[in-house]
C-alpha cells in the first residue's frame, strides 16, 4: 500500500528553479505518468522521488514517512533508466539478483524470484548472457525484470522506451500495461511522448518550466485541457489555435479573426459573453474538423485553402489556411482533395476551446 | 588501408611502416647482439678487418654469467619488483580513490583540487629530488627501498588519478545510481559496480605506473647508495660503469633482463591495456 505524495516540492540547481512549489498524490496502485517537454523538471522530480537529487524545499512522502534524507537504497523503490543501466560485467541473472544480494535474501528465495520474473518477461533463455550480447528490446526486459525481482513499494520509469525503435517501444508499451496491471504496483512513469502518457497513465501530469499544468485522466485532459499549453501538448496532431476577439450579436456569442466567424455553443457561449470585446485563443483539434456537408450550420463552417496534402492511409491530414490562421484537418480518407483547393470545412461546436489571451488559461 | 595502385600502398604505407619499426627496434636489437657478443669482438677497432658489428659468429654467455657472479644483479632485480610493486600499489590505491571522488562526488572545490594535482604531477623529478632528499634523510629512509616505495607516489598518484578520474567520468552515472536504488551503499556501488567496470582502465594506470616506476633513475641515485639496496637501472649503469671502463656485455645483458618484466606485464595485459586506454564501457 504504497502512496507517493508531494508537498511544495522545490527544486534549484544554484540559481535555476527548475522544479516549482509541485504538489501531487500519486494513489496508491495508480500508474501516473510525468509529461511536459524536455527541461520541464519531469525527470529531476523523479530523481527527487528516488533519493538521487536533494530536495530544495519541501516534502516527500512514500506511504506515510517523509523521505527527504533517506538515502535511495532505503526507500524500497526501483527505477528503470533510460539507458537501461545494465551492469556491463555481471550475466542477466545477476543483474536481476544484485538488488537481492544487496539486502541479503537467501540465494534460493534469489533463484526463485529471478526465475518468476524470467518467466513473466520471457527472459529465461537470457538469464546467462551479457548485456552487450542482447538486442535493445532484450536489454529493456531485463531491466525490467531487475526492478520486478525486488517486488518494490514503488517503479519508477524515466523514459524506458526512448532508446527503442518505434516498433519495438509500441510493442513494449502494451507489454507495460499488461505488466502493471498484473503487479498492481505504483508506478511513476516520465516521458516527453504524449503517446505513451496517454496509452500507459491512470492519470498525467502535464508539467511545463517546473510547473504543473494540469493532473488528470488522460481523456479529462484530453477534452477539457486546463490551458493552451496543455490542449497543444495532449492530441496527436496538435490542437489548431487562432487568435480570435470575443464578440456578441443578436445575443449570440461569436469568436471572429479575419476569414473565420464561428458561433460558440451553449455553455462555453455563456462564458465568452461576458468578455464580449476581449482578445482569446479559438481551439480547434483536427479530428474535429471535417469537410462541410448538408447538414453542418453555415454557423459553424469556415472557407479554406488547402497548402499541403499527407495521405496517411486512415485518414487525411489537411494543412490548410483559414484567412491569417494555420490549420490542420483531419479528414475521411475517401474526401478527394488536391493541394491548392479550396475548401470549404465545418467543425464540431461542441469541441470547441477558449483559451485566455493573457493567461493562456481555458475560459 | 590506403586504396589504390600497389606503388601508393608501398610509398604512402609499408615503406614508412618498415622504417617506423626499423627505428623503433634497433636499439632492441642492438642490445641483443652486444650482450651475445664476446669482449673480443665488442672492443674490435671499427676499421679493423672483418669487422661484423650486426652479427656475432661466436655468441656467448660470458656477459650474463658476469652479471650474476660479480654484480648483486639479482639482489637488484628483487628490489626493483619490490619497490615498483608496492608503489604501484600505493598509487593505484589512492590514484582510484581520488579519481572517483573527482570524477563523481561534488564538493567544494573539486574542480580545482583536480588542477592542483595535475600541477603537481608537471613538477619536474630533477628539480622535487632536492627537497626530497632533506625530507629522506630527515626520516632516516636513506639508503632503503622505502626511501622509493614513498617517494615514487609523489609522481605516480597524481598520474594515476588523472588517468582514473577521465575512466569513471566515461562511465554511465546511471549505473551507479542503478546500484544506490538497488540497495547498495555508495561505498559497496563504487566496489561492486565501478571498479569492476573500470578494471581496464585500473590496468592501465597499474602498467604504465609499474613501468614507470620500473624505469625510475633519479631518485634511485640519489636515495641509494650501497650496492646491495639498488635497483637494476642505477646498479647496472654505476656497477658496470668503472671510471670511463665501460663493460659493454654485461651492461647490455643487464638492460635486457632489466627490461624482461616490463615485456612480460605489457604482453600479458595488452588486450585489456588498449581497451583501457581508449576508455571503451560495453554496456
Amino acid at each position: 500500500m504504497a502512496e507517493v505524495t508531494l508537498r511544495k516540492l522545490n527544486k534549484y540547481f544554484d540559481t535555476t528553479h527548475v522544479v516549482k512549489d509541485v504538489d501531487l498524490t500519486i494513489r496508491d496502485k495508480e500508474f501516473m505518468v510525468f509529461v511536459g517537454p524536455s527541461g520541464c523538471g519531469k525527470t529531476t522530480t523523479l530523481r527527487m522521488i528516488a533519493g538521487l537529487e536533494a530536495v530544495s524545499s519541501g516534502e516527500i512522502r512514500i506511504e506515510d514517512t517523509v523521505v527527504n534524507e533517506v538515502p535511495p537504497m532505503d526507500r524500497d523503490i526501483a527505477m528503470v533508466f533510460q539507458n537501461y543501466a545494465l551492469y556491463p560485467h555481471m550475466s542477466v541473472a545477476s543483474n536481476m539478483a544484485f538488488g537481492l544480494k544487496m539486502r541479503k535474501f537467501e540465494k534460493t528465495e534469489i533463484a526463485e524470484r529471478i526465475k518468476r520474473a524470467a518467466a513473466i518477461l520471457g527472459i529465461e533463455a537470457l538469464l546467462q548472457r551479457k548485456p552487450r550480447q542482447l538486442s535493445g528490446g532484450q536489454r529493456q526486459r531485463v531491466a525490467l525484470g531487475r526492478a520486478i525481482v525486488r517486488d518494490p513499494k514503488v517503479f519508477l520509469f524515466d523514459e524506458p522506451l526512448s532508446n527503442l525503435d518505434a516498433k519495438l517501444r509500441v510493442q513494449m508499451r502494451v507489454e507495460l500495461k499488461k505488466l502493471h496491471e498484473r503487479l498492481a504496483v505504483t508506478s511513476i512513469y516520465v516521458t516527453h511522448d504524449q503517446v505513451e502518457a496517454m496509452t500507459l497513465g491512470d492519470r498525467v501530469v502535464v508539467m511545463k518550466d517546473g510547473v504543473v499544468q494540469q493532473v488528470g485522466e488522460p481523456l479529462e485532459l484530453y477534452n477539457r485541457p486546463a490551458n493552451r499549453f496543455v490542449a497543444g501538448f495532449i492530441g496527436s496532431p496538435a490542437m489548431n489555435f487562432a487568435d480570435v476577439t470575443l464578440a456578441e450579436s443578436n445575443g449570440r456569442a461569436v469568436a471572429e479573426a479575419p476569414g473565420l466567424r464561428i458561433e460558440l455553443p451553449g455553455e462555453l457561449a455563456a462564458r465568452a459573453k461576458s468578455r464580449a470585446g476581449c482578445k482569446a485563443t479559438l481551439g480547434i483539434r483536427p479530428e474535429d474538423i471535417h469537410v462541410a456537408g448538408p447538414s453542418d450550420a453555415a454557423e459553424h463552417c469556415f472557407d479554406s485553402s488547402v497548402e499541403v496534402v499527407e495521405q496517411l492511409g486512415s485518414e487525411i491530414l489537411l494543412d490548410t489556411r483559414v484567412g491569417s490562421a494555420l490549420f490542420v484537418a483531419s479528414i475521411d480518407p475517401t474526401v478527394r482533395v488536391r493541394a491548392h483547393d479550396k475548401l470549404r470545412l465545418a467543425l464540431k461546436p461542441g469541441r470547441l476551446h477558449l483559451f485566455d489571451a493573457e493567461s493562456e488559461a481555458a475560459i | 588501408m590506403i586504396e589504390g595502385a600497389l606503388w601508393r600502398r608501398w610509398v604512402f604505407y609499408n615503406i614508412p611502416l618498415i622504417l617506423f619499426v626499423i627505428v623503433l627496434l634497433f636499439p632492441f636489437y642492438w642490445m641483443i647482439i652486444t650482450s651475445f657478443r664476446p669482449d673480443g669482438e665488442l672492443y674490435k677497432p671499427w676499421n679493423s678487418p672483418l669487422y661484423q658489428p650486426f652479427w656475432t659468429n661466436k655468441p656467448t654467455l660470458e656477459h650474463f654469467v658476469y652479471l650474476f657472479e660479480e654484480t648483486d644483479f639479482g639482489q637488484w632485480m628483487i628490489n626493483t619488483m619490490f619497490i615498483a610493486l608496492m608503489s604501484t600499489a600505493i598509487s593505484l590505491f589512492c590514484g582510484v580513490l581520488a579519481g572517483y571522488a573527482l570524477a563523481r562526488l561534488t564538493f567544494p572545490w573539486a574542480g580545482s583540487l583536480g588542477t592542483l594535482i595535475f600541477i603537481t604531477y608537471l613538477v619536474p623529478q630533477t628539480l622535487l629530488f632536492i627537497p626530497l632528499a632533506e625530507i629522506i634523510r630527515d626520516f632516516r629512509l636513506g639508503d632503503s627501498p622505502w626511501s622509493l616505495i614513498l617517494t615514487y607516489p609523489t609522481f605516480l598518484i597524481p598520474f594515476c588519478t588523472w588517468l582514473m578520474m577521465g575512466y569513471f567520468k566515461a562511465i554511465p552515472k546511471e549505473l551507479e545510481e542503478c546500484a544506490r536504488i538497488d540497495g547498495a551503499s555508495r561505498w559497496k556501488a563504487m566496489l561492486f559496480i565501478i571498479v569492476p567496470v573500470a578494471l581496464p582502465g585500473i590496468l592501465s594506470a597499474g602498467i604504465i605506473a609499474f613501468t614507470l616506476s620500473w624505469n625510475e633513475f633519479i631518485y634511485a641515485l640519489v636515495f641509494l647508495s650501497s650496492p646491495e639496496e639498488k635497483t637494476v637501472a642505477v646498479g647496472v649503469t654505476s656497477e658496470l660503469i668503472r671510471g670511463d671502463v665501460f663493460f659493454w656485455g654485461s651492461l647490455m645483458a643487464g638492460a635486457l633482463l632489466g627490461s624482461v618484466p616490463v615485456a612480460v606485464v605489457y604482453s600479458f595485459f595488452v588486450e585489456h591495456y588498449v581497451s583501457g586506454l581508449t576508455g571503451s564501457v560495453k554496456g
